[in-house]
């Protein structure tokens, strides 16, 4: 029987599985020559990352050595390219001339890694991750002491290459054009726990960086040069952007080609003799750069070369990532859609987040990090469609833990279970020592559990397993867990919990926080968000960076928004007094904008009220101009210092009370707190400033200061107490500026400080604010505070803060025909 | 997404550039500003952008300036919660009216906004 001649175009991943395929359905069936244009044998190009990084060799990478294609009679042409087809003649070209006919050609051309078309890409020192030679040259320049690597693109190529140079000893340095690493793969939680991971592993990583320019000298790269101006020096410069399907050949042969060479779902290209697979095939519109697709289309097209009909459908992707030490995996929607429903569960001890993501009753898809053992099964449960409505309670527990429990009344697989069982492979303990530490020990809630066995008390994944021993063992006694309120629905976590740990475990940012605390939310929502951002703000003055989004809208637009969404605005007034030429200017800015409302407030200041967003920062302008400040008649934080005119002008005033309503106003200004602070300083007991009903409260006598704290006079009325009495102004300001850094570090947020003295105790804060030393303690980091507080918000946004928030995205839409 | 709805005097819907996906900080949002009101486009945490009329259902409240939290906007005035692919209210209050989806496309990381006949800050 005479064989038909099979070309196969590629040695690589995608022809030689292709092959394999074919010889395990028809060994006998062709005569096969396979032309690869690396100068080797067929390796696994997925294996290349742990090659860079030292953690395997080639040798280890080879899928095909010289004996497999000898026993199978395989011609390989290595290290030479084929330089045309002829489909008329059914032959290809190679080069030096080579001419081979075939009966069926196999285009495995691969793709080609895609060059940024900056200038300097020719340097030297500039190269891709592609082919072994590529790993050679980076092993080569990891060679010299000190070198410095950088990496353009945070794909799952580009992470790979820095880790693998990281290993070899390089400072290596990604720098990423989005705001997220992977962002195809990963939502942000992901993303930000990706960074720290890589941040330990010696990869630095720079996002919504902008290419510029790749610098170098005598012909050698040195840097490369952002958009923002910055340079960052390095000796290496990977290039790790994306690939592009290598249809050159296909299109010079005249295939049907769009970005890869089209073909059907037998993988059948635009002439019937010829079939293309791998990277460099474009199926239903897709391209693939991943490995699973191509082991499917091989399948596909084996079958259609062996009389089968392949039908190939496309493939359904997961990722993972591999960085030694990192789990991470990806699949599906991992961000969620429309009418889907996330399930998240963090394990900070372990460093894990997993999201699962659900839409009509199914998997949708899943993103793992720091434990993708599950990854598989959630990829298995997406593909097969299953239903997971009955395993919801444990589906992001994984597999074991469902499994476990599939199919048997929880309460009797627990009753079922032998004391010798272990519940807690964490801790490794077993139910026997949980039910006698109950019972000897009169546990009643999950946390008494926790605390004495240590159950559930790292990763937490047996937590539904020990709330079971613990109904059983109770029975009736067992009550739901309760305990301080949790700050919202993403998290059972108390305020207090979170403010400490904060300080605690020195958590930084909201993601870390929320990563810390196991959120059980991807991002928060709109009650923990601004709270954790004044928690951060308030814990690290001097680092932490305000994030807008989590501001509430007027904070964020440092006005109050009224009714119709126009704003108020409220310049500040120091202690209630104001001027001849300050009342002009509010004058000029209410007529020149046309403002609809001018109205005194309860707090001795003046409201331009139904200014219109777009105006403010020219309002502000106007109002800066003439001397005067944002008066943060919108802040969680202080607002304004009542006075009477005291000693000053008053024939019963015993000390000068304006002054001091000034100086404190004056020294609080601009500081941010769990809620609003109104403070009042009356210059005598006849009390015209109305200091008994404020947060805080002076209230001036002949022998010195009575300092007040927790008034109120809105939703509760509610006089003062004395905190104390002092002889000097100097310790009135003290004593305020340290009671009210107490309530910053101490207070929840949203609670005012009469709530806050009520939960801790007027006792409590007494002893603290008159010990000379705690005094002087909270004292000081109220000064330090405020160093990065008493800014005005309104000369910042007239100065080009934050323009985005004040105008529209676009006009463009006005002219739309209505 | 609903597709926009073809006017008698147009024979193709009208998309309008109005800025890069980018232009929008996630977990915020920006106005448009269009002859039927303003239309406000959101970005999430994981980047999905939305457009609905500029208006809370309850007291017409400005969503563009609330906060993005998942996939709704709290509204600044009242604290209602609006799932920003339907511009229906969430929790509590449900079923209490809806604010109108504008038709939004990306292309290209830009987006494109249309205005149908019939969509109104009070439909």
């Amino acid at each position: 029987m005479i064989k038909e001649k099979l070309v196969v175009i590629g040695n690589g991943m995608a022809g030689c599985r292709a092959v394999e395929e074919v010889l395990k359905r028809d060994p006998d069936r062709y005569e096969i020559a396979i032309f690869g244009t690396e100068p080797r044998v067929n390796y696994n190009r997925i294996m290349l990352s742990p090659v860079l990084a030292g953690e395997k060799s080639f040798a280890d990478i080879v899928i095909n050595d010289e004996a497999w294609y000898a026993d199978n009679a395989i011609t390989l042409h290595a290290g030479r390219a084929v330089t045309a087809v002829d489909l008329e003649g059914r032959k290809v070209v190679a080069e030096g001339g080579l001419e081979v006919a075939y009966d069926k050609l196999i285009l495995a051309t691969g793709s080609d890694p895609f060059r940024l078309p900056l200038p300097g890409i020719d340097l030297k020192g500039v190269v891709t991750f592609r082919d072994l030679d590529d790993v050679e040259a980076m092993v080569a320049a990891s060679g010299k002491p000190g070198a410095r690597a950088v990496v353009i693109g945070g794909g799952l190529l580009g992470l790979e290459a820095a880790y693998g140079l990281a290993r070899r000893g390089m400072a290596a340095t990604v720098v990423h054009l989005m705001d997220v690493l992977m962002e195809r793969q990963l939502d942000e939680s992901a993303g930000f726990l990706l960074r720290e991971a890589l941040a330990e592993r010696g990869v630095e990583t720079v996002m919504g960086a902008h290419s510029e320019e790749i610098v170098g000298e005598s012909g050698r790269v040195t840097g490369l040069k952002l958009k923002d101006g910055r340079v960052l020096p390095c000796d290496l410069l990977v290039m790790a952007v994306g690939i592009k399907p290598n249809a050159a050949l296909a299109r010079n042969a005249g295939l049907a080609v769009n970005r890869g060479v089209i073909v059907d779902d037998a993988m059948r290209t635009s002439d019937p003799a010829v079939f293309a697979v791998g990277e460099c095939a474009e199926h239903r519109g897709n391209c693939y750069g991943l490995v699973a697709p191509i082991w499917d289309m091989c399948r596909s097209l084996a079958e259609s070369m062996t009389d089968g009909e392949g039908a190939y459908e496309g493939s359904v992707l997961s990722t993972r990532l591999k960085v030694s030490g990192v789990d991470v995996f990806s699949a599906g929607k991992f961000s969620g859609g429309e009418g889907c429903e996330d399930i998240v569960f963090r394990d900070a001890g372990r460093g894990v987040y997993k999201r699962v993501v659900i839409e009509d009753g199914k998997v949708a898809g899943a993103v793992l990090f720091g434990d993708a053992a599950d990854g598989n099964w959630y990829f298995d449960l997406m593909r097969a469609g299953t239903c997971v409505t009955d395993i919801r309670e444990t589906l992001i527990f994984g597999q074991a833990i469902t499994e476990g429990l599939a199919g048997l009344d929880p309460n009797a697989a627990v009753a079922a279970m032998p004391d010798t069982q272990e519940i807690c492979g964490c801790n490794g303990v077993c139910k026997g020592s949980i039910v006698s530490a109950i019972t000897t020990q009169g546990l009643t809630t999950l946390d008494d559990v926790k605390a004495v066995t240590k159950a559930s008390a790292s990763c937490g994944s047996c937590t539904p397993l020990v709330e079971q021993v613990l109904k059983l063992t109770l029975g009736d006694g067992f009550k739901e867990q309760t305990g301080p309120k949790s700050m919202c629905k993403c998290t059972h976590r108390p305020h207090s919990d979170v403010r400490t740990a904060i300080l605690e475990y020195d958590l930084k940012s909201m993601p870390a926080v929320m990563q810390a605390m196991e959120w059980t939310t991807p991002d928060g929502c709109s009650s923990c968000r601004p709270a954790l951002n004044y928690y951060l703000l308030c814990a690290w003055p001097s680092e932490y960076r305000d994030d807008k989004q989590s501001r509430y809208i007027n904070e964020r637009v440092h006005a109050n928004i009224q009714k119709d969404g126009t704003y108020s605005v409220v310049p500040r007034m120091w202690g209630g007094m104001t001027t001849p030429d300050e009342l002009r200017a509010i004058a000029d800015v209410a007529d020149k904008f046309a403002i609809p409302a001018v109205k005194v407030t309860g707090g001795q200041r003046i409201d331009l009220l139904g200014v219109k967003k777009d105006d403010l920062p020219a309002v502000w302008a106007d109002l800066n101009a003439a001397g005067m400040v944002s008066g943060h008649a919108y802040a969680k934080g202080l607002r304004t210092v009542k006075t009477c005119v005291g000693s000053d002008w008053c024939r019963f005033g015993t000390q000068d009370s304006t002054g001091l309503g000034i100086r404190l106003e004056k020294f609080l200004w601009g500081s941010w707190a769990p809620a609003k602070v109104k403070l009042a300083v009356s210059g005598c007991p006849r009390n015209c400033a109305e200091a008994t009903c404020k947060d805080f409260g002076v209230v001036c006598v002949d022998s010195g200061y009575e300092i007040h704290i927790g008034g109120a006079a809105g939703l509760h009325i509610q006089g003062t107490k004395v905190l104390t009495h002092v002889a000097s102004e100097d310790e009135a300001v003290w004593v305020i500026a340290a009671a009210m850094q107490l309530y910053r570090e101490e207070g929840w947020y949203l609670e005012r400080v009469y709530k806050w003295m009520v939960r801790v105790g007027l006792e409590t804060i007494q002893a603290k604010v008159t010990d000379p030393v705690q005094r002087k303690a909270l004292y000081d980091r109220f000064v330090f505070s405020q160093r990065f507080a008493r800014i005005d918000p309104w000369a910042e946004r007239v100065a080009g803060r934050h323009t985005e928030e004040f105008t529209p995205m676009s006009r463009r839409m006005e002219f739309v025909p209505a | 997404m609903n597709a926009p709805t073809l006017s008698k005097d147009w024979k193709v819907p009208v998309w309008v550039d109005v800025g890069a996906v980018t232009d929008i900080p996630r977990r915020g949002a920006r106005r448009v500003p269009s002859p039927r009101g303003d239309i406000a486009i959101f970005r999430t945490g994981d980047g999905e952008v939305f457009a609905l009329m500029d208006a809370c259902p309850h007291k017409g409240g400005p969503l563009s300036q609330g906060i993005v939290h998942g996939r709704a906007v709290a509204c600044p005035l009242h604290n209602w919660s609006i799932d920003l692919a339907s511009g229906e209210p969430m929790g509590a209050d449900k079923g209490k009216g809806c604010t109108p989806v504008v038709p939004l496309e990306v292309r290209d990381g830009r987006l494109l906004l249309s205005l149908p006949v019939g969509l109104d800050v009070h439909g």
